[in-house]
């Protein structure tokens, strides 16, 4: 599909078909208080070259150079070559996503490929094609739990990420789906399990947890799913940080999972777009949204993939729809899947031992504020100084600093969350533990 | 062909009544019009269904398509059996295949069904369009 603008000839063209002679006519009929009586405030057109120095001049502005220390749910990894050879291929790049599924073969391997890989690193039976990211798949889960359990109410623990939070609240504000919030431990940075306990009622559908948490700090998922259960809710169980999945025992307790895959090869690109996953155990399935490819033979009896299951409540009977997401995040998801394919089981344990202890040299040499064992993030006090002079002093040596939480958590004051991952040096994490001594 | 000791419905659901109960399933000419079903997405037991309002759907390798309650009344059990073996409903549609079973809320809407007899000619008719 190429992207031209129409020529005055076929404009022409085109009114002539319709039988108006101009523009104007073809907007007469527009009450004149919706119409716009002067042309658009952009710049007039520039020339190809024009244009090329002035993103060159842009991209000259960005942070190149630099080392960064900022996770917070998007991440700083290496992303292989090999990722954007196999996505900037044209039969994937400019395809969109398949609504004759079985005439795309090669997406539907793809796609199958992807979901076989997000089961076996989330322990769970199923895996949709992929969702927008993971603080939209949170509230997709979150609905799912309603519609299985027959109960309305939702229990997110504080120590999700707060965006993904506030994605909850507003899907939920027009659902009938009161969510509630449990606190975390003061010491431990962990979910309170009491506090978790006191909110749990006949009418919770689900507790929804995130691990490592946004502090950095890796949950009881055994214990939190336990008291779940026992409770008749579903545990769902959210990501941010997926190469954790390459060391951390997978989350079989969970009844769904939903996280977000930035890790895998997905650019910061200033947030997004980047490419969330669902999955759930295999009673499930017919809840979950989006679809799901699967394998099967053709007429002739060879190996094929079709579309097994798709939303078709949004098709063919929209009033019925459960969900906004018919599709997938093809081509996005496709970087993961190529990063999964190049790391492999290996590749991806010994990438997340390597965040992990440059994360725990690190914290070494400062002062973790959660004693909760963490991956690759954990929570530091700024000492006597704030976040953002800490950060700053961090810039002047070519250093991205962490994020400040008290915007998210104001009783934490001068916090802040800092991550380090397998690109970040030794000498750049000894001048960070210098910046808070 | 359409047993004469159930009653029926424009949509195509049966019933039949034994003392206050209603055993609710789709007739042999909705299954042939459906093709070989795949899933059966039935109420939970306890809900309550209201005549003509749909309360399930049936799903096949061609169409989903809604069931509507023919009685109103309380789901007192569901068809375990279509959860793992829908197909029952292709092979045996007016008995081992029963979907729901409701307790009749007004026995009137009983008599506004439609006979075996009547169904057959409804059915007829609508085929020879």
């Amino acid at each position: 599909m190429r992207y031209l603008p129409k020529s005055d000839v076929e404009r022409r063209q085109m009114l002539s078909e319709i039988g108006v002679s101009s523009l104007e006519e073809l907007f007469s009929q527009l009450p004149e208080a919706v119409r716009l009586n002067r042309p658009l405030a952009i710049a007039p057109g520039k020339s190809e070259y024009d244009i090329i120095e002035y993103f060159r001049d842009r991209g000259l502005e960005n942070a190149n150079g630099y080392a960064s220390f900022l996770g917070a749910g998007v991440y700083n990894h290496y992303r292989p070559v090999l990722v954007d050879t196999v996505v900037s291929r044209g039969e994937f790049l400019t395809s969109y996503t398949p609504y004759q599924a079985e005439i795309a073969q090669g997406t539907l391997t793809t796609i199958f490929e992807f979901q076989t890989m997000i089961c076996q690193l989330t322990g769970m039976d199923v895996a949709n094609a992929s969702m927008y990211d993971g603080s939209t798949a949170v509230p997709e889960a979150a609905m799912m739990a309603v519609r299985l359990t027959n109960r309305d109410k939702i229990v997110v623990a504080r120590t999700v990420h707060p965006e993904y939070r506030e994605v909850l609240a507003t899907y939920s504000r027009h659902q009938g789906m009161p969510v509630s919030e449990a606190g975390y431990d003061a010491q431990t940075g962990k979910l309170d399990l009491d506090d978790l306990a006191r909110q749990l009622d006949q009418d919770v559908a689900a507790v929804v947890i995130q691990s490592p948490n946004f502090f950095g700090v890796i949950e009881d998922v055994q214990a939190l799913a336990d008291l779940a259960h026992k409770n008749g809710s579903l545990l769902v169980f959210v990501f941010t940080e997926a190469v954790s999945l390459g060391l951390l025992r997978p989350p079989y307790e969970a009844d769904i999972v939903a996280g977000e895959l930035q890790s895998f090869a997905i650019s910061p690109c200033y947030g997004g777009p980047f490419a969330g996953i669902m999955a759930a155990k295999e009673k499930f399935i017919r809840q979950m949204p989006g679809r799901i490819v699967g394998e099967t033979k053709d007429t002739r009896g060879n190996r094929a993939f079709c579309l097994t299951l798709s939303t078709r409540e949004q098709h063919i009977r929209r009033e019925k729809a459960t969900s906004n997401i018919c599709t997938n995040q093809a081509l996005i998801a496709l970087m993961a899947t190529v990063f999964m394919t190049v790391y492999g089981k290996e590749g991806l344990r010994e990438l997340a031992e390597q965040n992990m202890s440059k994360a725990h040299y690190l914290a070494s040499k400062v002062k973790p504020h959660f004693s909760g064992p963490f991956f690759n993030e954990f929570v530091v006090s700024a000492n006597g100084r704030t976040p953002e002079q800490v950060n700053q002093a961090l810039l002047e040596k070519k250093i991205i600093g962490g994020l400040p939480l008290r915007r998210f958590y104001p009783e934490l004051g001068d916090a802040m969350l800092l991550c380090a991952t397998e690109m970040n040096r030794r000498e750049q994490m000894d001048a960070v533990a210098e910046a808070f001594a | 062909m359409y047993p004469a000791d159930l009653r029926y419905t424009k949509e195509h659901e049966w019933v039949r009544v034994e003392g206050e109960i209603g055993t609710v399933g789709i007739t042999d000419h909705a299954q042939k019009e459906l093709g070989d079903i795949v899933y059966v997405d039935l109420p939970k037991v306890g809900s309550v269904s209201t005549k003509g309002q749909t309360f399930g759907s049936v799903e096949s390798v061609k169409a989903v398509s809604d069931i509507y309650a023919p009685i109103s009344g309380e789901i007192v059990e569901i068809n375990e059996l279509l959860a793992t073996a829908p197909e029952k409903i292709n092979e045996d549609p007016h008995g081992e295949a029963w979907l729901v079973k409701i307790k009749i809320g007004a026995p009137d809407e009983i008599k506004q069904l439609l006979s075996a007899e009547d169904y057959e000619t409804y059915v007829g008719a609508e085929t020879a369009h």
